[in-house]
């Protein structure tokens, strides 16, 4: 079946909407509009206004709204429009979602699911540009993931509703378009293991959410100089599959991290100190990292170019680790 | 002190007593809690209610069980009077394993699912957005349910309060927001950060009935909330209550008090609800000899056991610090 990201995730949310009637969506613009990036579309025609509540931009009071709802037994999915505005949101994401489980004992788990949308890319400039899922994944108590694929686009929601405490889904913005094939009977993926998207014996390529694309195309460019690279997509960001990786690593022998966060306190350091501490005696050569230039994300479309990980920075590194050895 | 007879309320001697008890039951706690904070047998930030206990005693009255109450990091009284028993509630100052939160809360979190009471915010403002959601479940399920929030006047300077009043009147839902004016948030004084200090206005702004009540009359803020949770049962959307109290003591445990005056704090202690209340009862004739002196023996008996229970309790292993980070599964 062809189909798009969008619609792998709008359809994991109407799946869900029809399974648990506990299920809601909400936010800014997620009915009458049909979601910013047209996600919801359609959805507040099927299952009503109550359902596919569209909220005042608040987004501090409708997260919060959130997790008081999961609290009191529904089954929240929260739309923060952007990565970007859900640092409007940060009290009520660091504060109470990830903290009320262990603060209160064990007794109150917080089942909400938050979808965001993330990334650079389209010239939208430093506002709307971050990438910060990073940031999120340093919190214990919360669960983070990217889905990168169709499957997952279809896949990880309802896993993540099903999940008794908070996940937060981050879709980068030049995913939707994405298209493919998808099985008719696409449904629940798990949101534990890293995933080898391609295998190689040369070197590994670790990349997730909108970075899986240029490690893959960059192995393809790899494959035609005769070098074997292997592709890790992360999937899930916390809590990290540092096995997979490891593994990977440990055969391979050299590891170059893909990431669009910025390099300084980045999800790349931190999987760079996972090697160095499990797979260092095994490393041919250092680990390299290609990441986003350090600065606010420009909008004119050379500079913006210049300032993410792209395929060339990508091939040029992994030749850089061979040509150490 | 309010004219109850006025008031057309029928306040019996058993409620009358009721009331009492919980006020004076809270104090003692409290005053217990600065012994032993003294101690150091209860560490970190200690936030306490003396002064302000008519306000959680009041409106509690006109709560059920099955109703929800959201209160902050000043929330002792609250828990008590929800009816968490004294002794897990000292455990949990006590950082102990039978504590309301094993230990890991302290006093600014105490929780407890069973009886809806959840917590224990220690970020101002931070609890109003989930009592909107509390409140917005009750809703969506076809609950008959009221959420009750308890917040300071400092929180209205947050966004928070007011993305979240504006939700909770839009959406029409059903939660009783409990604003506790004890006039410093902190060390500042409302007239130094509000262009605007009567707080029922702000909230009338958007569209909730609100209005102001004397925070140290237990009478009356009983009475304001029964007929906010009438309303609020009967569909009419969300109230705000500006229950107008002060606090005796200092933001937490220590603090020089450089922004008020001695002079006012005994003005208002002229108006402490441990002693208008008893003053009143006793006018009225619904104090009989040795009541104060009965009470005050059984909340001693019970806050002796409290610390007892507290001192007895265990402390949660070590090897278990990482639990109650994520849900656990089965194996």
């Amino acid at each position: 079946m062809k189909t798009t990201y969008r619609e792998a995730m709008r359809e994991a949310m109407r799946d869900a909407l029809r399974r648990d009637a506990r299920v809601f969506l909400m936010g800014e613009d997620v009915g009458r509009y049909g979601g910013c990036f047209a996600v919801s579309l359609g959805l507040l025609e099927e299952f009503g206004s109550e359902r596919i509540r569209d909220t005042p931009l608040s987004e501090s009071a409708f997260v919060g709204a959130g997790i008081g709802a999961a609290l009191g037994g529904m089954r929240p999915i929260v739309e923060i429009m952007t990565v970007n505005f859900s640092l409007l949101a940060l009290d009520q994401i660091v504060n109470n979602a990830a903290t009320l489980l262990h603060m209160s004992g064990g007794q109150l788990n917080v089942p909400l699911v938050i979808r965001m949308t993330t990334g650079a890319g389209r010239q939208l400039a430093a506002q709307h540009s971050h990438s910060l899922e990073g940031w999120y994944a340093h919190v214990p108590g919360l669960r983070v993931v990217a889905p990168a694929t169709l499957e997952d686009a279809r896949g990880m929601l309802w896993t993540a509703i099903c999940d008794p405490d908070p996940v937060l889904i981050f879709e980068h913005g030049s995913l939707y378009n994405l298209e493919g094939d998808l099985a008719e009977n696409a449904g629940p993926t798990d949101l534990d293991r890293a995933a080898i998207r391609r295998t190689g014996s040369d070197l590994t390529l670790i990349s997730y959410g909108g970075t899986l694309g240029k490690a893959q195309d960059a192995a393809n460019e790899l494959a035609g100089r005769g070098i074997e690279a292997e592709v890790i997509d992360l999937r899930t960001l916390r809590p990290l599959d540092a096995g997979t990786i490891l593994t990977s690593v440990s055969r391979t022998h050299r590891a170059v991290i893909v990431d669009e966060g910025w390099r300084t306190g980045s999800l790349s350091a931190e999987i760079s100190a996972r090697i160095t501490e499990g797979a260092f005696y095994d490393l041919d050569a250092p680990v390299a990292r290609v990441c986003s230039a350090e600065v606010p994300m420009p909008y004119a479309k050379h500079l913006e170019d210049a300032a993410l990980p792209q395929v060339p920075s990508v091939v040029e590194a992994a030749l850089g680790l061979l040509e150490a050895a | 002190m309010t004219d109850v007879a006025a008031m057309g309320l029928d306040l019996d001697r058993d409620h009358a007593l009721h009331l009492l008890r919980e006020l004076i039951r809270i104090r003692r706690f409290e005053e217990r809690c600065v012994e032993l904070y003294s101690a150091a047998a209860i560490r970190g930030f200690m936030h306490l209610y003396i002064g302000e206990e008519a306000v959680a005693v009041g409106v509690m009255q006109a709560l059920t069980a099955d109703d929800a109450v959201v209160a902050t990091y000043r929330e002792h009284g609250h828990a008590l009077v929800r009816g968490l028993p004294a002794t897990v509630v000292m455990a949990e100052m006590y950082g102990k394993l039978e504590g309301a939160s094993r230990g890991r809360g302290g006093s600014m979190h105490i929780f407890d699912a069973g009886r809806r009471f959840y917590g224990g915010n220690a970020i101002v403002g931070g609890g109003l957005p989930v009592a909107a959601g509390l409140a917005l479940a009750d809703r969506m399920q076809g609950k008959e349910r009221v959420t009750a929030c308890f917040f300071g006047e400092g929180a209205v300077a947050e966004g928070e309060f007011h993305e979240t009043m504006n939700l909770a009147a839009l959406w029409r839902l059903p939660a009783l927001f409990c604003c506790e004016n004890n006039l410093y948030a902190m060390g500042t004084a409302l007239r130094r950060s509000e262009s605007e200090t009567n707080l029922a206005y702000k909230a009338a702004s958007y569209r909730m009935p609100a209005w102001a009540v004397d925070g140290m009359d237990v009478v009356a803020i009983e009475d304001a909330a029964r007929r906010a949770v009438t309303e609020i049962r009967a569909g009419g959307g969300p109230v705000f209550l500006e229950l107008r109290t002060y606090r005796f003591r200092a933001h937490s445990m220590y603090d020089p008090e450089r922004y008020r005056t001695k002079e006012e704090v005994e003005a208002w202690r002229e108006r402490d609800p441990l002693t208008l209340f008893p003053r009143y009862l006793d006018d009225a004739g619904l104090l009989a000899a040795g009541d104060v002196d009965g009470i005050e023996a059984e909340v001693k008996a019970e806050i002796d056991a409290a610390v007892a229970f507290a001192e007895a309790g265990a402390l949660e292993p070590v090897e278990d610090l990482t639990r109650f980070v994520y849900s656990e599964r089965p194996a």
